[in-house]
């Protein structure tokens, strides 16, 4: 099924704390103690898990399990059912492509092969230096302002391969700085 | 004196530099006396976003747009923060941006705000701004009538459902009053997947109040006493604003226990989704609500019945909810006095892709949709022609520009094999070529389809295939017969709207451009996500020159090889 090109989560905010530090399975612990009582909680627990680590690794579904009394295989087939789930850790910025019609009407399918050439990744991957993934989404709900993209969590219309360029950092060997805002765009 | 400038927190505003404007206006009313900054949701008139208002001493609001964060000195030079936009002599009035009185642009004049009465005008988290305008006077009406009186009037509202089925809400409430059970549920499903529409998303962060309000008289009426909106993880700004907008209610009382005195207990809760838009899908929802793969449930039983864990359910459309307080406080008749046919009220519709002014228009049912194209919509933004339009969502038709006398009607719609679905419509020029639209039309399927009937989830896969030796000119005819039989399989037995409509898009584009299935063939790797572009990496590549090579092997009509097979001559 979410198989291809489309990849995980490109909606998802940005972890508030990437991956390194934390034991996975105690954050999915706290996580579902905080949604104990909750009715059918599996969704919001995952979804939890993410937003702490950045993704849904491997060790905590059996730990979810356990806690929710549910089977590993249960678990399992829920986080890979939806998209938004993701089961690598994903880049330093999360960038998503809209791929729907309504953006499609205006270029997407063009913006996506200029994105993918300037970042230096194709969609559904991240690039090898940890800077980017990049993501195809269907649909924002920007539909009058396409091209949409979503980058860590922001929407953004009208959507350029500048616009994008500008928030990412530039390939592994180019100085890391911080990205310029695209004009029209930031605060 | 006072003003008030208004910065729209929408997103659609913000994707396009609100947040920089209101940060500068923010900036220069810090030090100025009397003005107040607000971030209301959108007007809906999107092309010209960032759109902000003005408004002197409580009067009427002017608007400026489209104010990138680069006009804002402009504007505070022309006196933003103290001319009066009024005064024709003020540098204010003249500013280039200045586009008059809001309320009398033609474009928001000519239509009927029902449902996004209070969109755009409200601040969507000022409950007392939602009291003055009209806020709660629906509840309060149904908390004062007896439950069967409210789905009695709900009922001859005419108020069908807005996700895209066109149900009657009132015959679904009334399934689920007279239900018995130890609990009953709402669910409000926010999971808008369709491209091209942004109702939804707009309603609950720019007037999330009258969701909780729409949920809270169904429950009154049916006898609930906990509710769930879904909201699919895409519309991150319409979680926040909901989820605030529900703590604020709790805080009103206007959730939790003994709602305004009335003794009617409802707890409401924000689920977010997770990037399946099967869970627009009813059943699939609930099934996601329940912390399970969102795999699409056969009916019956009906959730109305048999619904969120087993209990009787009533799940709406969001606009169905939305709506449902204004259809209380103006009365059913009111309500059923506008649109046409069996299609009774207002439609939101939304005009979008390539079109120069697109945007949320309210209206009676019944308008057409040339008028939502043109007078509306104003033609493409690319200035060229149009030659394509979807309505619907990706499961709707593509009409040609010849139907544009079509009304906007649920009836007059299906009589053409096609849907209004839940309002969105999405415009093309004649750059596109629709043979590919219909090959993503299955792609779409085959990509979000839950897997659990053949007809859908084979079916879109062998869909996608052909469509490509279609173009690649694998025996065409062969080929269009083939996939007009799989259409018929997908429509006749799939077990829901994702493998069962896939066709309509398909069939239309074939039916109204059949020039575009006869191309000069293409060189297309079939079954691959992306034709043509990572040729290299694929499985069997068709060219014309290889076409009858292929043919001669035996492709297509199912003997062709997929994309997981090579080619063994």
């Amino acid at each position: 099924m979410h198989a291809g090109c489309v990849s995980n989560g490109a909606s998802s905010p940005p972890p508030t704390a990437p991956g390194a530090t934390a034991d996975p399975a105690e954050v999915a612990r706290s996580v579902v103690a905080a949604h104990r009582g909750d009715r059918g909680a599996l969704l919001p627990i995952l979804h939890g898990v993410q937003h702490a680590l950045g993704y849904v690794p491997t060790e905590v579904v059996p730990v979810i399990a356990a806690e929710l009394n549910l089977s590993r295989a249960d678990v399992h087939g829920v986080v890979s059912f939806y998209r938004d789930f993701r089961r690598t850790s994903p880049g330093r910025t999360v960038v998503g492509l809209c791929r729907a019609e309504a953006c499609q009407a205006v270029g997407a399918d063009a913006l996506a092969a200029q994105v993918e050439a300037r970042l230096g990744v194709e969609c559904g991957a991240t690039r090898a230096d940890g800077g980017v993934t990049l993501d195809e989404v269907f649909c924002l709900g920007n539909c009058a302002l396409g091209p949409a993209a979503i980058v860590d969590g922001r929407v953004l219309g009208r959507v350029t391969v500048d616009t994008v360029a500008a928030l990412v950092d530039s390939p592994a060997d180019a100085p890391a700085g911080s990205p310029a805002q695209p004009e029209g765009v930031g605060a | 004196m006072s003003r008030t400038v208004y910065v729209p927190r929408d997103s659609a505003a913000r994707s396009v530099g609100a947040d920089g404007v209101a940060a500068r206006v923010g900036q220069a009313a810090a030090g100025a006396d009397g003005v107040t900054l607000v971030r209301n949701g959108s007007r809906g008139l999107l092309w010209l976003e960032p759109l902000v208002e003005v408004s002197v001493d409580g009067g009427p609001r002017h608007a400026f747009g489209p104010v990138a964060p680069r006009d804002v000195a402009g504007l505070l030079e022309a006196g933003l923060l103290d001319a009066d936009p009024a005064d024709p002599s003020s540098a204010l009035a003249g500013h280039p941006l200045h586009l008059g009185e809001t309320e009398k642009l033609e474009w928001l004049a000519s239509q009927n705000r029902l449902t996004f009465g209070r969109v755009g005008v409200v601040d969507p988290l000022s409950a007392d701004d939602y009291l003055a305008h009209g806020g709660t006077e629906g509840l309060r009406k149904a908390l004062s009538m007896a439950p069967e009186e409210v789905v009695a009037e709900v009922t001859a509202s005419g108020l069908r459902g807005r996700g895209g089925a066109g149900f009657p809400a009132g015959v679904k409430w009334k399934t689920v009053a007279d239900a018995t059970a130890d609990i009953k549920f709402i669910c409000c499903n926010a999971d808008e997947g369709d491209s091209g529409t942004f109702a939804d998303r707009m309603l609950l962060e720019g007037d999330p109040f009258s969701t909780i309000e729409g949920m809270t008289v169904a429950a009154s009426a049916v006898g609930a006493r906990e509710g769930y909106v879904y909201i699919r993880s895409e519309y991150p700004d319409a979680v926040a604003t909901l989820t605030s907008a529900v703590e604020i209610a709790y805080a009103r009382g206007w959730l939790g226990e003994n709602i305004l005195g009335s003794g009617l207990d409802f707890d409401l809760f924000v689920r977010v989704g997770a990037g399946a838009y099967i869970c627009g899908e009813e059943t699939s929802m609930l099934e996601s609500l329940e912390g399970k793969r969102a795999v699409v449930r056969a009916k019956p039983p009906l959730p109305a019945l048999q619904g969120l864990f087993g209990r009787p359910t009533v799940v709406n459309n969001l606009l169905t909810l939305a709506t449902v307080p204004a259809v209380l406080s103006g009365g059913a008749q009111a309500y059923a006095d506008l649109g046409v046919g069996r299609s009774r009220g207002t439609q939101v519709f939304q005009v979008a892709g390539n079109v120069r002014q697109g945007g949320i228009v309210e209206t009676a049912f019944g308008v057409t949709l040339g008028e939502l194209v043109e007078r509306w919509g104003g033609g493409t933004a690319s200035g060229r022609p149009v030659r394509a339009v979807q309505v619907g969502g990706p499961l709707g038709a593509y009409l040609p520009p010849s139907r544009f006398d079509l009304p906007m009607d649920y009836e007059a719609f299906a009589a053409v094999k096609a849907m209004v679905g839940h309002g969105g419509v999405v415009v093309f020029d004649d750059t596109v070529d629709m043979a590919v639209m219909a090959r993503f039309a299955m792609h779409f399927c085959a990509e979000e389809s839950c897997g659990k009937c053949t007809p859908c989830r084979i079916g879109a896969t062998r869909g996608v295939e052909t469509l490509d030796r279609i173009r690649a000119g694998v025996d065409r005819e062969k080929n269009l017969a083939l996939l007009d039989d799989l259409c018929t399989l997908m429509t006749d037995g799939s077990l829901c709207a994702m493998g069962g409509l896939t066709p309509m898009p398909v069939r239309s584009a074939i039916e109204h451009w059949p020039e575009d299935f006869h191309r000069e063939p293409v060189p297309v790797s079939i079954g691959r996500h992306r034709p043509g572009r990572d040729a290299a990496s694929a499985g069997p590549v068709y060219t014309p020159a290889n076409a009858s090579v292929a043919a001669s092997l035996g492709a297509p009509a199912g003997s062709a090889p997929s994309t997981n097979e090579e080619v063994a001559p």
